[in-house]
């Protein structure tokens, strides 16, 4: 995982949950098939009702029309997100468009943990809302190192939380390549 | 020694330690690995490619295979993925798995015709204990998020990815984080105008969609005991509607009963909560005193009383999923709608096909039918509902040719667990989730509706659902 995230932020609110993050309908895709998995990235975040995705204002796409991949490369949320089902989908398909980061204020605990064990995104919380901080577009940078993100259109510098117990697992990049240095398993 | 919580032992035993406490990472050994057509074929794609394209599960009778999700739809994907199941269970030699024989070839597949001639069970949470998976004091994982279920029997079960169920499939391990307790208790006896739903949905408009997040939570209390099984199983269901990482009840013979008859395994360990362990959050509530909820669009913690809403107007009425659609919602269903028409298009999904059969066995004392008598499927059917076949249909909305899918902005009253935009279809639609008695009271009137207004009496489910 590099350590320092540039690029401009897409916003949405409290509370998204992995249907909003991929819809249902879309779940007949097999992420495990090559010319299938880009198909998360395209229908990434479009469950998001319209008034509520790229905030303010909303009405904003977060992966375009007939695209794969999205300019984005940060998503910054409130409260619980990834709430809802278990779908490793939803990580998978906002790592899929090419953000790189999620950056709320807590997560509901399977998202994270797919986050994490899957070593698709890195989930970073804050102290402070950022929701109101960050402007959909804004140029941003998370800094894994100095855990701070920075809006680089205000000029404004965030703490966040310090990744905690999931840290190895993170450096090592998901649970089955931490699992081989740490001698769980056999290394391939 | 340590005071413990049922969910610390049941973590301390499967860790091989005498005792552990909330906040501590523990690898743990798994009991049962469940998945099912959504997330099974990711799964297996991940095991090969990280074990080996020869590798073997870690134990052929622990790895359980359920399809479910997408089962009535013409869509190619879906069939390819039920294929798939197949291929690796043929390969893994698996011994629990209920296959959707009749999806055979392409279009949209015919439902099997006989509930009791199929090897297909309908909603993974449903055939779980029917078939003998679950047991108290047991780890169960499942790939999907509302694993939570099988609390209700006294186990530890949670949801959980497809990496996480990938390494557990070649291991039979997982790490997981001890969860601190919260006590929710409920004194009195349940009166017949309340379900399970109506208690959980209290529970969530009380402490958020988030208020239990990492949390375990415990339901207790003798209106717990007075609780059916299946009805105990909504609660716990819902768990994961306020973050919950999984929900307990206590074991008592209810729950023995219907174990010891349907285990695949004979042995397991009842476990309970030391006297004076620690809790983090401690809430009672009074049966007596609790009215009929709802929780209204678009989340599970914004509750409001039935009796508030009368004046919201129904497009649909929705009874089916693994929250509100066991045998034991049917004929709480079919007593408020027996002899009367539904207003509005109303469906019916049994969560099973042993629902399904017992819909058609049983009357609405959930005694078989005798002669004369009508069955729960007859009482639904003459009401106007539209029954269709077992499995998870439109609770999650699905391919747009699902069973009862909200593919329209239309207002739906449903007995599922969850009304984030866009849960059961279409994004504007408006889902109120409620108790299968509210749900066909709403049905009767095309109007959110208490169903006090049409509960005379206690409403008996008999052995439905029990043994
Ligand atoms: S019935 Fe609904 S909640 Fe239950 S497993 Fe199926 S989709 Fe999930």
């Amino acid at each position: 995982m590099s350590q320092i995230i540039t690029g401009p932020a897409f916003v949405l609110g409290d509370d998204v949950d992995t249907d909003q993050i991929i819809p249902a309908e879309y779940l007949s895709y097999n992420p495990s098939d090559a010319s299938e998995r880009k198909y998360f990235g395209m229908y990434a975040l479009s469950g998001v009702p319209r008034s509520q995705s790229g905030l303010p204002g909303g009405g904003q796409r977060f992966v375009e029309e007939g695209q794969y991949k999205t300019k984005y490369a940060i998503v910054i949320g409130g409260k619980n997100f990834g709430c809802g089902s278990s779908r490793e989908h939803a990580p998978l398909a906002i790592a899929e468009a090419g953000a790189k980061v999620v950056v709320a204020e807590f997560y509901a605990r399977i998202f994270y943990r797919n986050c994490v064990n899957g070593g698709y995104l890195l989930p970073c919380e804050t102290t402070q809302r950022l929701v109101h901080e960050v402007r959909t577009g804004d140029q941003c940078a998370v800094d894994i190192a100095s855990a701070t993100l920075t809006n680089k259109t205000t000029g404004k510098t965030y703490t966040l939380r310090p990744l905690g117990d999931a840290k190895p697992i993170i450096d090592a990049g998901g649970i089955f390549p931490y699992a081989r240095q740490t001698g769980m398993i056999k290394a391939g | 020694m340590a005071r413990m919580t049922l969910t610390e032992k049941i973590m301390a035993r499967h860790a091989g330690r005498p005792s552990v406490e909330p906040g501590e990472n523990v690898w743990v050994g798994v009991d049962i690995l469940m998945t099912h057509d959504v997330c099974g074929p990711g799964t297996i794609g991940i095991f090969k490619e990280e074990f080996g394209p020869a590798a073997k599960v870690w134990d052929k009778d622990r790895v359980v295979i359920i399809p479910d999700h997408y089962i009535f739809t013409a869509e190619e994907k879906c069939h390819r993925n039920i294929q798939i199941l197949r291929d690796f269970v043929k390969e893994q030699g698996l011994r629990y798995y209920y296959d959707a024989d009749f999806v055979q070839g392409s279009g949209m597949p015919s439902p099997y015709r006989d509930p009791n001639k199929t090897n297909y069970k309908g909603v993974c949470h449903k055939a779980l204990p029917e078939e003998g998976h679950v047991r108290p004091g047991e780890i169960l994982l499942g790939t999907d998020s509302h694993t939570c279920t099988a609390g209700a029997f006294g186990q530890f079960a949670t949801g959980v990815g497809n990496t996480d169920a990938a390494f557990a499939m070649g291991t039979g391990k997982t790490w997981l984080k001890v969860p601190p307790t919260m006590k929710f208790t409920f004194h009195g006896r349940i009166p017949p105008y309340l379900t399970a739903k109506d208690l959980i949905l209290a529970v969530i408009g009380q402490i958020s969609v988030s208020g239990a997040t990492y949390k375990t939570m415990y339901f207790a209390g003798e209106g717990i005991a007075s609780l059916t099984l299946e009805d105990r199983m909504t609660l716990t269901n819902m768990a994961i509607e306020a973050g919950g990482k999984n929900g307990v009840c206590d074991v008592d013979e209810k729950t023995l009963a219907y174990v010891r008859k349907r285990s695949t395994r004979p042995n397991w360990e009842v476990l309970k909560d030391d006297p004076g362990c620690a809790y983090c959050y401690e809430h009672a509530w009074d049966l007596a005193t609790m009215e009929p909820m709802v929780a209204k669009p678009h989340s599970p913690d914004n509750k409001d009383t039935a009796r508030n809403c009368r004046d919201v107007k129904l497009d649909r009425a929705y009874i089916g999923s693994c929250t509100g659609g066991k045998i034991t919602d049917m004929i709480f269903a079919a007593t408020i709608l027996q002899g009367k028409q539904v207003k509005i298009p109303t469906y019916v999904v049994p969560g099973s096909t042993e629902v399904h059969s017992d819909m058609l066995k049983l009357n609405l004392k959930g005694q078989p039918k005798q002669a004369g008598q009508k069955s729960v499927y007859e009482v639904l059917q003459d009401a106007g509902c539209q029954i269709g076949p077992s499995g998870c249909a439109a609770c999650l909305g699905g391919p747009s040719d699902t069973f009862g899918r909200l593919n329209e902005p239309i207002a739906c009253i449903s007995t599922t667990n969850r009304n984030f935009p866009g849960r059961m279809g279409h994004k504007d639609a408006g889902v109120y989730l409620a108790s299968p008695l509210t749900v066909a009271a709403s049905a009767l009137t095309g109007f959110v509706t208490d169903p006090r207004d049409y509960v005379s009496g206690p409403i008996e489910t008999g052995l439905a659902g029990v043994a």
